[in-house]
């Protein structure tokens, strides 16, 4: 068996005339957290369907645990555990009941859910709700029940997609941080999101996609490293004082205008804020930063990636 | 940093006014009509069909049945089946399309469309918005309501202009139910099994026991008065009394009496609890 | 973490199926749907009043203007003994058009349950089964219900009304399997006025409430084409006894109505939930 849990070539879905996916490679092996980043729309999901048996293939080949999904898929779901994009928690069960009965899926024992899901609401900090219903959950609690679930069966390998979209940002750090417990628990996991700053705080390596398509692979900071300076400087202008953005191209290594700023990028910010000074261009305002893997998708595509 | 600048321009006014009492509910009226153009088909299988295959089913076919034998004239007073039985359809199918339309269509505009939330955010008060949507049923069962009676009068079951009396008599009782109804809505949090109770338990009996069908006296006397409870009794006695032209004055006033205070009640629910959960 | 013992040992059998669509654990959803029913336990219980609501109002008010009316053996029949037959099989067909349509379109489209289902080792054959075995269940204690309720009034003729037991669950089935078919196929709630356009004319016109006689030839063709009939005369020859060969085509009748039914229902389900 190769140490990849899972194993893509030229891996390809189609719907009708669309190809959602265009022929993608990727490697995730034991114990990594491995990232798709992109927009929306960029084949995150697809793909993930593919990797969690519940979409057919349509082209290359693809490997889960060592198996085919097309012909193992039962098998294979059997030690995954998924955390889909939109919560599908059964409304008409409680807290505790949606993780006893989902393990029961499983073919787990009534025993063996009974205390599992004991622990599992330890762990999801819900075991003060477990016998409420799910539906007055907020949205933090329901997202962390859903990951709950997902880990009834002790998968090997778990799928996050978009794990952390509509929460506040006190949940998501909590949710980081159980994704971050089951990581050193040794979980394989595989998360989407269209978040840089969750790909950089979960991820050990990612590929970045666009238009069904990997445009770059590596560590966050081998990414920025390849595709981005160290630093950037934010200028916004009011629109009577904007210049074009020709007259800032001179003074930094590369220049992006976006509707509402220009992002200046360089490997010394401060200097950089002194040139604009200068030069007598007059900025509302002006920010330095480190660069992140928001100006990498921007470099690779062109386009922002929240919209 | 650079120096901050704002530009100096004046200060927007706001454009919108606090409507009247009247006129509230009215605004509340004219968007659930909006809703309807665009929708209205939704409602035709529910509000005309239903009824229509009622009538069909009782009034031609049932009363095809029994016409004859001498029993139905004893039962009606000398009256055809479909035409004793027409009057009362209309007030059934009223109170049917009552509580359905002030049940899930008014849980979805706290719940799932949300639509309430969005119009107390303005100017509108709660009341105007319950109060609002009860018109709109009114208004609407009214006018279902018109097209039933021609569906009757093409079947022959019209014998003189009483029955514009009993559509009136109709869409007053539906909206004393719509009130109460609408008022218990107001206070589910999750459909569950409450509106498959409230429908398996009180509006099908209600329908099947109030003297649509056959004379309640045909009942044993023990369940007789869950009749009189039932403002679909007192609905159905009204509108048959007007479509047949037996008026009795006194009684008549009494199922005014109780329909209206139903109605009362159930106004002042309404705007009660549409204001305990839009304003908590 | 080590992998669990979960591998499912999937049957013999559906290895004629589609690889994957079957792990054999139909009866989980049974569980899952027993534990839900304990909450809306009221909508549960209610269902077994409906149609006794219908028996005693219908029985007793409208049968006091008909009197006596032939039945199937040609022995007379009073009102009542004559529409709780109807009763019975209009009732196992409404339960399992509801439960097939307006209950698996939620948990299809609105709560994705099935999407949940499908992450587990469940496939799409265990899901079909699991819902339409419910709705039996179900089924078959409301009408077991039903029954006991027409013996205690007298409306019960022949030893035979045992069989319209079974003979309610196969109408269920067979109602069961085509609308969840139908519902594969349905976009959004305004479709379901289609489920009502089908299911109150049957209710209604299937010979429940009265005899075919009532009709001129040309509609009786018609309503003799319609599944409820076929369920209305099945249970209403059991109830009061006149039983003959010819009930069997009534089965046959079903037995296409479950066949079309499943294997349609199974391929659409595969089609909506694995894509």
């Amino acid at each position: 068996m190769s140490d990849a849990l899972v194993q893509a070539r030229d891996l390809r879905k189609r719907f009708g005339a669309f190809e959602a996916v265009r022929g993608i490679d990727v490697d995730v092996a034991r114990g990594e957290v491995f990232g798709f980043l992109g927009p929306n729309g960029a084949g995150k999901s697809s793909t993930m369907r593919m990797i969690a048996c519940v979409s057919p293939r349509s082209g290359g080949s693809l490997q889960v645990l060592g198996m085919d999904p097309g012909s193992d898929g039962p098998r294979i779901r059997a030690r995954i555990g998924v955390v889909p994009q939109l919560d599908n928690l059964d409304t008409e069960l409680s807290v505790r009941e949606n993780l006893e009965i989902y393990g029961r899926y499983f073919g787990l024992s009534r025993r063996r859910v009974r205390a599992k899901a004991a622990e599992l609401l330890e762990f999801a900090q819900l075991t003060e709700r477990a016998e409420d219903p799910v539906e007055p959950l907020s949205g933090g609690m329901k997202r962390r029940l859903t990951i709950a679930r997902s880990l009834v069966n002790d998968p090997e390998l778990l799928l996050l997609d978009e794990p952390t979209t509509g929460l506040d940002p006190q949940a998501r750090h909590l949710l980081w941080d159980r994704l971050y417990r089951l990581k050193r628990e040794g979980v394989t996991q595989i998360v989407t999101t269209h978040y840089m700053d969750e790909a950089e705080q979960l991820c050990d390596r990612l590929v970045v996609m666009d238009d069904g398509l990997i445009v770059a692979e590596g560590s966050p900071v081998e990414l920025i490293e390849r595709y981005s300076t160290r630093e950037v400087l934010e200028l916004r202008f009011l629109p009577e004082h904007r210049p074009a953005a020709g007259e800032l191209a001179g003074l930094v290594e590369r220049v992006e205008e976006l509707p509402d700023r220009f992002l200046l990028y360089t490997a010394d910010g401060e200097r950089a804020q002194a040139e604009v000074a200068r030069s007598g261009l007059r900025p509302l305002s002006a920010l330095v930063r480190r660069s992140s893997l928001e100006d990498v998708f921007l470099r690779l595509t062109g386009r922002s990636l929240v919209d | 940093m650079a120096e901050v600048t704002a530009a100096v321009v004046p200060a927007p006014s706001a454009s919108g006014r606090v409507p009247g009492r009247a006129g509230g509910i009215g605004i509340v009226v004219e968007h659930h009509w909006r809703w309807y153009r665009r929708n209205w088909r939704a409602t035709v299988v529910s509000s005309v069909l239903q009824p229509l295959l009622f009538l069909l089913a009782f009034g031609v076919g049932f009363g095809a049945l029994v016409s004859g034998s001498g029993r139905v004239e004893v039962a009606t007073g000398g009256v055809g089946y479909l035409v004793w039985l027409a009057p009362a359809l209309l007030a059934m199918s009223a109170v049917q399309s009552a509580a359905f339309e002030s049940t899930y269509p008014v849980l979805s505009g706290f719940k799932w469309q949300r639509v309430y939330h969005a119009m107390a955010a303005g100017p509108l008060s709660a009341a105007q918005i319950g109060l609002g949507h009860l018109t709109w049923i009114a208004l609407k069962m009214f006018a279902s309501g018109a097209v039933y009676v021609i569906v009757i009068a093409v079947f022959g079951g019209v014998t003189g202009p009483g029955v514009a009396v009993s559509l009136v008599a109709a869409t007053f009782t539906g909206t004393a139910v719509a009130a109460l109804v609408m008022a218990f809505a107001a206070t589910v949090e999750n459909e569950g099994s409450a509106f498959t109770g409230l429908f398996r338990f009180v509006v099908i009996p209600m329908t099947l026991f109030s003297g649509t069908f056959f004379p309640v006296d045909r009942l044993p006397a023990v369940v007789r008065p869950l009749a009189w409870v039932s403002p679909l009794w007192h609905g159905t006695e009204l509108a048959r009394s007007a479509a047949l032209g037996r008026w009795q004055p006194l009684a008549a006033a009494g199922h005014v009496a109780f329909l209206l205070v139903l109605l009362v009640i159930g106004a002042v629910l309404v705007a009660r609890q549409f204001r305990r959960r839009l304003t908590p | 973490m080590s992998a669990p013992s979960a591998v499912p040992d999937v049957p013999l059998a559906p290895r004629l199926l589609p690889a994957g669509s079957y792990a054999g654990r139909a009866r989980m959803l049974l569980l899952r749907s027993a534990t839900a029913s304990r909450r809306t336990w009221l909508a549960f219980v209610s269902g077994f009043f409906e149609p006794i609501f219908y028996l005693l109002a219908m029985g007793q008010g409208l049968g006091s203007l008909v009197g006596e009316l032939p039945g199937p053996g040609g022995a007379s029949l009073s009102y009542a003994a004559f529409i709780a037959p109807g009763l019975l099989a209009a009732s196992a067909m409404n339960g399992a058009v509801f439960d097939s349509t307006y209950n698996v379109f939620f948990k299809l489209r609105y709560a994705r349950l099935y999407d949940a289902m499908l992450a587990t080792p469940l496939g799409p054959i265990d899901i079909a089964l699991g819902e339409i075995g419910w709705a039996l269940l179900r089924g078959g204690l409301y009408a077991t219900g039903f029954l006991s309720v027409m013996a205690a009034f007298g409306l019960i003729a022949s030893p035979w009304a045992l069989l319209a037991l079974p003979a309610a669950l196969v109408v269920a089935f067979a109602f069961g399997a085509i609308g969840m078919a139908a519902t594969s196929f349905m976009r959004s709630w305004q479709d379901f006025d289609l489920v009502t356009l089908a299911v109150l004319p049957m209710f209604l016109f299937a010979t429940t409430f009265y005899p075919l006689s009532v009709y001129p030839r040309w509609l009786q063709l018609v309503v003799e084409c319609l599944p409820l009939y076929h369920a209305v005369e099945l249970m209403r020859a059991l109830t009061t006894g006149a039983v003959h060969l010819g009930l069997l085509s009534h089965l046959g009748y079903f037995a296409v109505m479950i066949a079309v039914g499943v294997v349609l229902a199974s391929r659409r389900l595969d089609a909506l939930l694995l894509k």
